[in-house]
C-alpha cells in the first residue's frame, strides 16, 4: 500500500473579477501516491495552473479540502506554510528564477540557509547538489553567465536543496529547446527514481508524456481523464505511427 | 510582519525558518551592487536634498560664528551679503524661510525616494516570489529592503553633508574671505555635518517603509508570473 502524499478533495475554486465570479476548478477530486511523477495536461484557462497552485500550497481552496503529506493547508497559518514551502516542497519555474544577483552556489544553499543549515553543511551540500546536475565546476558562475539549461539545472539542484517530499515543476521546458528540454526532463525523471521525490509537472510538453508515471488531464475547471503509464504509452505510439505514416 | 511562531507540534524544534543577519546584509549588498545604477539615482535625490541642507546649516554656522567675534568688518560683510541684522542682533539662527525650503526640499527629496523604491520593487516582483517559494517569511524581505535603504541612506547622506560642507564652507571663503572661517568651530561643522546624516537616514528609511511592507506582502505565486 502505497503513501498517498496529495489528496485534493471536491475542491472549488474561484476568481472574482469585478462583480463576477469566474469558477477556475469545480470540485476536483485527485490521489497522488508518493514517489510517481505525475504530469498535469491541460490548455491554458482550463485550471491547470489553480490546481498546480493548490497543491503547491502556493494559493487556498474556496471550498473542499487540500492535503499535503496528510495536513490540511486551509489550516496553516503564514509561518507555517513557508515551512511547508521551505521544507516539503521544491519549486521549478519556466523561466528558472534563479536570484539574479547570486552565484550558482548561493541559489542552491539559500533555502537550506532559511531551513537553519550552518553555512559550512549548506556549501558542503550545495556543491553535491551541483555536482550532480552535473553543475560542479559552475557554482560560481551567476545565472545571466549560464545558459537556459544550465539555469534551470541549478533550479533543480536549489529545488532539491532541503530534501523535499514534493517537487513542482511548472512548465519546466517551456523556455528550453527541445534536446535541453529533453535533458531537464531525463533529470527529473532520474531523481524521481532515485531518491524517491514526486514530482508534480503542469506541461504543454508531449515529451513528459512518455516518462510519466500518470498524467491528468484538465478541461474547464474538472478531471477529464487520468492515465496511467501503461495506458498511455498506447497512445503515445499511435500519435507516433501516425505521425510516420504522414 | 510575521511574529508568532508555530504551533507546538512533534517536531517543533525542527520548524525553524532563520535568515541570518550577516547573510541578510550580504543580499541587501549584493542586491545594490548589480543594480548599482538604479541605486545611484535613488541616491542621487538623497545627495542633493542633504547637499542642501547641510550647505544651509553650515552657512548659518559660518555667519553665526563671524557674528560672535563681535568683529564690526564681519557684521558688515554679513549685513552686506544680505543677511537682516538689527544692532542688537547676537546670533543667527536659519529663517522660517530657510527652514520652509530645507522642509519642502526634503519632502520632495521623501517622495522621489517612494517613488524609486515602489519601482525597485516591482521590477523584484518575481525575486521576491521566488524567495518566498524558497521559504522565506514577510520579515526576511523587509529585512533585505530596510537594509538596502540603510546603506542607501549611510553613502548618499554622508556624500550629500559632505558636499554640502564643502560648498558652504568654499562659498563663505570666497563671499567674506579666508579669515572668516577662523571662528567657525570644528565641533559645530561636525554636529551640522552629523544632523545632515542622521537626517538623511532617517528620510531614506522613512521613505523605504509602504514600498518595503508592500514587497514583504508580495504572494509566492507572483513568482510564477510569465511577463516581466
Amino acid at each position: 500500500m502505497s503513501h498517498i502524499i496529495i489528496r485534493v478533495t471536491n475542491v472549488h475554486k474561484s476568481f472574482k473579477l469585478g462583480r463576477i465570479e469566474l469558477p477556475a476548478l469545480r470540485g476536483v477530486n485527485l490521489e497522488i501516491e508518493k514517489g510517481r511523477y505525475i504530469s498535469i495536461m491541460g490548455p491554458s484557462g482550463s485550471g491547470k495552473s489553480t490546481l498546480f497552485n493548490m497543491i503547491g500550497g502556493l494559493d487556498k481552496p474556496t471550498s473542499g479540502k487540500v492535503f499535503i503529506d496528510e495536513v490540511d493547508i486551509a489550516q496553516l497559518d503564514a509561518y507555517e506554510l513557508a515551512w511547508l514551502r521551505c521544507r516539503k516542497i521544491g519549486y521549478i519555474f519556466q523561466t528558472f528564477n534563479l536570484i539574479q544577483v547570486m552565484t550558482a552556489l548561493e541559489n542552491v544553499t539559500l533555502p537550506m540557509i532559511f531551513a537553519g543549515m550552518d553555512q559550512e553543511r549548506a556549501v558542503e551540500k550545495g556543491l553535491e547538489l551541483l555536482k550532480m546536475v552535473g553543475l560542479a565546476d559552475r557554482f560560481r558562475h551567476k545565472p545571466f553567465e549560464l545558459s537556459g539549461g544550465q539555469q534551470q539545472r541549478v533550479a533543480v539542484a536549489r529545488a532539491l536543496a532541503n530534501d523535499p517530499a514534493i517537487i513542482l515543476a511548472d512548465e519546466p521546458t517551456g523556455n528550453l529547446d527541445l534536446t535541453t528540454g529533453a535533458e531537464i526532463i531525463d533529470l527529473l525523471k532520474h531523481l524521481s527514481a532515485e531518491r524517491k521525490v514526486t514530482v508534480i509537472s503542469a506541461t504543454h510538453d508531449f515529451k513528459m508524456l512518455n516518462v510519466s508515471d500518470q498524467v491528468v488531464w484538465i478541461r474547464d475547471g474538472r478531471i477529464e481523464k487520468i492515465e496511467n503509464r501503461d495506458e498511455l504509452s498506447i497512445s503515445v505510439g499511435q500519435i507516433d505511427s501516425r505521425a510516420l505514416q504522414d | 510582519m510575521q511574529t508568532h511562531e508555530p504551533h507546538q507540534t512533534s517536531d517543533s524544534a525542527q520548524r525553524l525558518l532563520v535568515l541570518p543577519l550577516g547573510k541578510s546584509i550580504q543580499i541587501a549588498f549584493q542586491s545594490l551592487r548589480v543594480r548599482f545604477l538604479r541605486s545611484l539615482i535613488t541616491v542621487a535625490s538623497l545627495v542633493l536634498a542633504i547637499a542642501f541642507f547641510c550647505f544651509t546649516q553650515v552657512g548659518t554656522d559660518l555667519a553665526d560664528s563671524m557674528l560672535q567675534t563681535g568683529n564690526d568688518g564681519f557684521r558688515q560683510a554679513l549685513v552686506r551679503a544680505g543677511y537682516d541684522l538689527s544692532p542688537v542682533t547676537t546670533s543667527i539662527g536659519s529663517t522660517p524661510k530657510q527652514k520652509w525650503l530645507m522642509f519642502l526640499s526634503l519632502l520632495v527629496c521623501l517622495v522621489g525616494i517612494v517613488n524609486a523604491q515602489l519601482m525597485s520593487v516591482s521590477e523584484r516582483v518575481r525575486e521576491i516570489g521566488t524567495m518566498k517559494c524558497l521559504g522565506a517569511l514577510d520579515r526576511f524581505i523587509l529585512r533585505i529592503f530596510l537594509l538596502e535603504a540603510g546603506m542607501q541612506g549611510l553613502v548618499g547622506s554622508a556624500a550629500g553633508a559632505l558636499v554640502g560642507t564643502a560648498a558652504a564652507l568654499i562659498i563663505g571663503m570666497v563671499r567674506f574671505g579666508p579669515q572668516a572661517l577662523k571662528p567657525l568651530a570644528f565641533s559645530q561643522v561636525a554636529f551640522s555635518l552629523l544632523l545632515s546624516m542622521a537626517v538623511g537616514l532617517g528620510l531614506s528609511l522613512t521613505a523605504v517603509i509602504y514600498p518595503a511592507a508592500k514587497a514583504a506582502r508580495m504572494q509566492p505565486v507572483e513568482a510564477m508570473r510569465r511577463e516581466f
